[in-house]
This record gives C-alpha cells, sequence and structure tokens, in this order.
C-alpha cells in the first residue's frame, strides 16, 4: 500500500474516533439533564403540598408561597429550554430555602407530622438533584472542553456544536447539610 | 466514642498490671525464642554438612534444605508464640475494644466472611485463599459495623506445575451499613495513575480501565488527585459522594496513612486498608509498654470503630426512614 493511501486510512478513522466521541459527550449531556429534570419535577410535584400545608399558619409570608406556586406553575410548562430550566431551579431553590427558614419561626408547624415528612422529602429530593446538577456539570465540563481543545473544536463547529450552561452550585450546598438545624 | 488520649491513659493505668505480667511472659518468651532459635539452626547446619559429606544429598538439594529450614522454623515460631499470643489477646485488644464500645464482640481468631470481600469488588481477582482473625462486630450507635485482619491470596501455577502464592490484599477490612438507599455500585481507589502519569494522561488511562465499571470524575481537587471513582451510575455515585463526605474520606485517608480502597454496594460501605501485616498481634521483642507499640494497637482500633462518627454513618434522617 502507497503512504498517502495509509494517511489517509489513519486520517478517515481519527476523524471517525473524534465524530463518536463528540456525539457520546453531547448524549451524554442530554442523559444526565434529564435526569436532572426527572428529580426537579419530584421536587415540584411536592410544592402544593408543602403551599397547602403551610398557608394556614404562615401569614407573613404570602408572597413567598405565592411566588412559589408562579415559578412551579411556569417549570410545569411544555417546551422550555434548558436554560429557562436551569435559572427556574436557581429561583425555587432558593424561595424554598426562605419557607423552610420561615417553619422555623411557627412552633405549630414544626410539630406537625405532615410538614416534618415533606421537609424530610425535600431534604432527601434536594441530595439527589445536587448529585445529578454535579454529574450534568461534569457532563457539560467535559462537552465543553472537547469543543475547546485542539483537535476536537474543529470538528465540533463543522458539526455546529455550541457551548452549554452549567449550573451554579451554591455554597451553601457545598457545605454539609446540618440536619440538627433542620429539625430542632 | 472514647478518644485516643483516653484510651492511651486505660491502657496505661487500668491495663497496667495486665501488661505488667504480660511483659514477664514476653521476656522470657523471647529468650527461649533466642536459644531455640540458635539450637535450631545449629541442628539444621550440622544436618546439612553431614548429608553432604556423607553424599546422601546433592550440593543443588540446599536451596531445599533451606526452604525446609525456613518453613519449619516459622512453624516453630508460631508454635511457640501461641500460648502468649492467645493470652495478650484476650488481655489486652479485647478490653481496649471493650473499652471503645461494650456493644462489640471480639473473636480472635475469626475474620470477616470472604464472601464480603467479593462482593465488594474493590478487587478484581478473586481470592484462591483467605485467611484473617481479629473479628470484631457490633452495632454502634445503631449502625452495624464489623472488620477483621483479612488476607486474600492468589494461586499462580507454572509451566512446570509450581504453585506460588501472591497477595491481593493484606490489612484491615471493614463492612458498615450505609444511610442511603442506592442499586448500583461506587468504586474509590487509590489513583495511581494520575499520580504516575499526570492529570491528563492519567485520566484518559483511568477511563479506559477494563474491567471497571465508568470512570466517575468528581468535582473536588484534592479528592480527584487522591482516588479515582469508577461506578455504574454518575448521578447515585454523587448522590452517595456528596462534598462532605469526600472531604471526611480525605481526613480520613491522612489519619489511616495506608493506601484505601472504598466500594458502596447493596447498601454496605466497604473499606480496605492495605497494611500488608498482619495486624493486633502481640510485640515480641519490643516491650509493649512502649509508647509506639501502644499507639499502634489503640490508633487501628479507633480508626476502624470510629468510622461509623467519623463519616456520620449514624445520621439515618431521610433516606432509609
Amino acid at each position: 500500500m502507497s503512504t498517502p493511501l495509509i494517511l489517509l486510512i489513519v486520517l478517515g478513522i481519527t476523524l471517525i474516533l473524534i465524530y463518536n466521541s463528540l456525539v457520546a459527550k453531547k448524549n451524554q449531556v442530554t442523559n444526565i439533564f434529564a435526569s436532572v429534570d426527572t428529580q426537579l419535577k419530584k421536587r415540584y410535584d411536592l410544592i402544593p403540598n408543602l403551599v397547602a400545608s403551610v398557608s394556614k399558619y404562615m401569614e407573613h409570608e404570602k408572597s413567598i408561597l405565592e411566588d412559589i406556586t408562579k415559578l412551579r406553575a411556569e417549570a410545569n410548562k411544555p417546551n422550555i429550554s434548558d436554560e429557562h430550566k436551569i435559572a427556574l431551579d436557581k429561583k425555587i431553590s432558593s424561595a424554598l430555602g426562605s419557607i423552610m427558614v420561615a417553619v422555623e419561626n411557627y412552633p405549630e408547624l414544626k410539630a406537625n407530622e405532615n410538614v416534618m415528612h415533606l421537609q424530610r422529602a425535600l431534604t432527601e429530593i434536594e441530595e439527589q438533584i445536587s448529585a445529578a446538577r454535579r454529574a450534568y456539570n461534569q457532563a457539560v465540563t467535559d462537552y465543553n472542553n472537547a469543543l475547546e481543545q485542539i483537535p476536537t473544536n474543529f470538528i465540533a463547529s463543522a458539526m455546529g456544536y455550541t457551548k452549554k450552561e452549567v449550573f451554579e452550585i451554591s455554597e451553601a450546598e457545598r457545605k454539609n447539610i446540618n440536619v440538627k438545624e433542620l429539625f430542632n | 466514642m472514647k478518644n485516643i488520649s483516653e484510651l492511651t491513659d486505660f491502657y496505661y493505668k487500668t491495663l497496667y498490671p495486665v501488661l505488667e505480667s504480660l511483659e514477664q511472659n514476653r521476656k522470657t518468651l523471647r529468650h527461649r525464642i533466642v536459644v531455640v532459635g540458635v539450637l535450631f539452626t545449629l541442628f539444621f547446619i550440622i544436618l546439612g554438612y553431614s548429608l553432604l559429606d556423607a553424599h546422601i544429598i546433592q550440593p543443588d538439594f540446599i536451596i531445599g534444605l533451606i526452604i525446609g529450614y525456613i518453613a519449619l522454623g516459622g512453624a516453630l515460631y508460631k508454635w511457640l508464640i501461641s500460648d502468649y499470643a492467645k493470652d495478650f489477646k484476650q488481655k489486652v485488644i479485647k478490653p481496649l475494644i471493650t473499652e471503645i464500645d461494650k456493644n462489640l464482640r471480639y473473636s480472635p481468631e475469626l475474620h470477616v466472611p470472604s464472601e464480603y470481600f467479593t462482593r465488594s469488588r474493590i478487587f478484581t481477582s478473586t481470592p484462591d485463599r483467605v485467611s484473617g482473625n481479629d473479628f470484631v462486630r457490633g452495632k454502634i450507635d445503631g449502625v452495624e459495623l464489623q472488620f477483621s485482619d483479612f488476607h486474600a491470596e492468589k494461586r499462580h501455577q507454572d509451566s512446570k506445575g509450581r504453585t506460588s502464592w501472591s497477595t491481593i490484599f493484606q490489612g484491615l477490612f471493614i463492612i458498615s451499613e450505609f444511610p442511603k438507599h442506592f442499586k448500583g455500585n461506587t468504586i474509590i481507589l487509590p489513583d495511581a495513575a494520575e499520580s504516575l502519569f499526570g492529570s491528563y494522561l492519567g485520566s484518559w488511562l483511568q477511563s479506559n480501565n477494563f474491567g471497571r465499571n465508568d470512570l466517575v470524575k468528581m468535582d473536588n481537587i484534592e479528592f480527584e488527585k487522591e482516588f479515582v471513582v469508577y461506578g455504574t451510575d454518575q448521578i447515585e455515585a454523587r448522590y452517595i459522594l456528596t462534598h462532605s463526605l469526600m472531604e471526611k474520606l480525605l481526613t480520613f485517608k491522612k489519619r489511616s496513612k495506608h493506601p484505601l480502597s472504598v466500594s458502596f454496594r447493596g447498601g454496605n460501605i466497604f473499606m480496605a486498608i492495605e497494611y500488608n501485616k498482619d495486624l493486633f498481634e502481640p510485640s515480641i521483642f519490643h516491650s509493649l509498654l512502649k509508647y509506639k507499640i501502644a499507639m499502634e494497637y489503640i490508633k487501628t482500633l479507633h480508626l476502624a470503630i470510629g468510622i461509623v462518627e467519623e463519616l456520620k454513618l449514624n445520621q439515618k434522617l431521610w433516606s432509609k426512614l
């Protein structure tokens, strides 16, 4: 076999390998986002229940409760973009956080069996969402790296791939969840 | 749980009379070992010479004689120290364990069931021979914990049919309940590739490690340098390995000062700490009252029993209700 032909074959195989690795990375991002989405939905499903249980007692926090109901409705709309979902998740997380803090001010709520159960369920889901977000961020980082590194970047731009956004991991999430603070 | 300095106090104060009498035994035993050792060696040398002199054996057989000397010598040594070792375990190790937590049971002769070792999937090769001792089992703060000295070996056979044994693992093997629900398995191994080949080539090598599940890259730089994680599920691996657990495992690794592998499977956490020697054995040639010797027993026990508290395995609040 002549040298140019061998070179051509090697080049062809390299291109195929790069192409496949890029597709795999893109699909990994999509797959993991689907899991993030499932977890987020699970959390959305808990919101109406939570709002119903606490609204009788929470007079001063009516606005947060209304906000979170609105955010939930928006997040449940079909065909919203991934970026929008990420932004909504951030808002919902912080609203849920404020509700949890507010619960501390109502002794009747803290002792309420239903609220306690909801809190536990939310903490559990929060852990799962956090894990899913971190997995998503790693997949996006691998994907984004491939989009910037040589030689994958040339092929990626030819395939029309664009960079994706990561979830911001809040400082609070990096810390250990203090169980005592939540349940005392 | 008692801390290290309280345990050191216990060792030197409460156990002092016991240690003193054991010390006497140890000195007599040491003397006996030296005398028996010298006589035994002399016997073998004379035997070798006379056999060679009388042309009963060929000079190549000298190797066989040396092997026989080592094997017999080892067995003799074990036999000589066995009473003293038993005494030491009953009078020192057992009270130490009970002092740390009175719910723990200690069986000096037994070891962790070998199916746990295989089930952990930390090691890819299945052992052909397992041994071990110093089995400790019980509940700490409601969490089932067991550990022991463990030695797993693999048999090799060369073309001439000679068998030899190689060690897969020797050290402390710990099993405990893990407070979260999960379905797959996640394995944490010491990072050999990344420290040898640097992060770029190393991580490429890791991702092509056949016989293991997918590589899971963790978002803690220090943890990534120290360990490599493989798992069946990217999300589940991170659900188990939260930022705080990664920090705790790093601290644990630093305290143990020995290679650490961890796996999560079937609701349990498995930990293999490689010491490459038999632990909790009595010292023969050094005093039992020596600080360094005492600390080795205390620290190792404290480390193993301490994992429930250290890794917060007792926080069963949300998932396993």
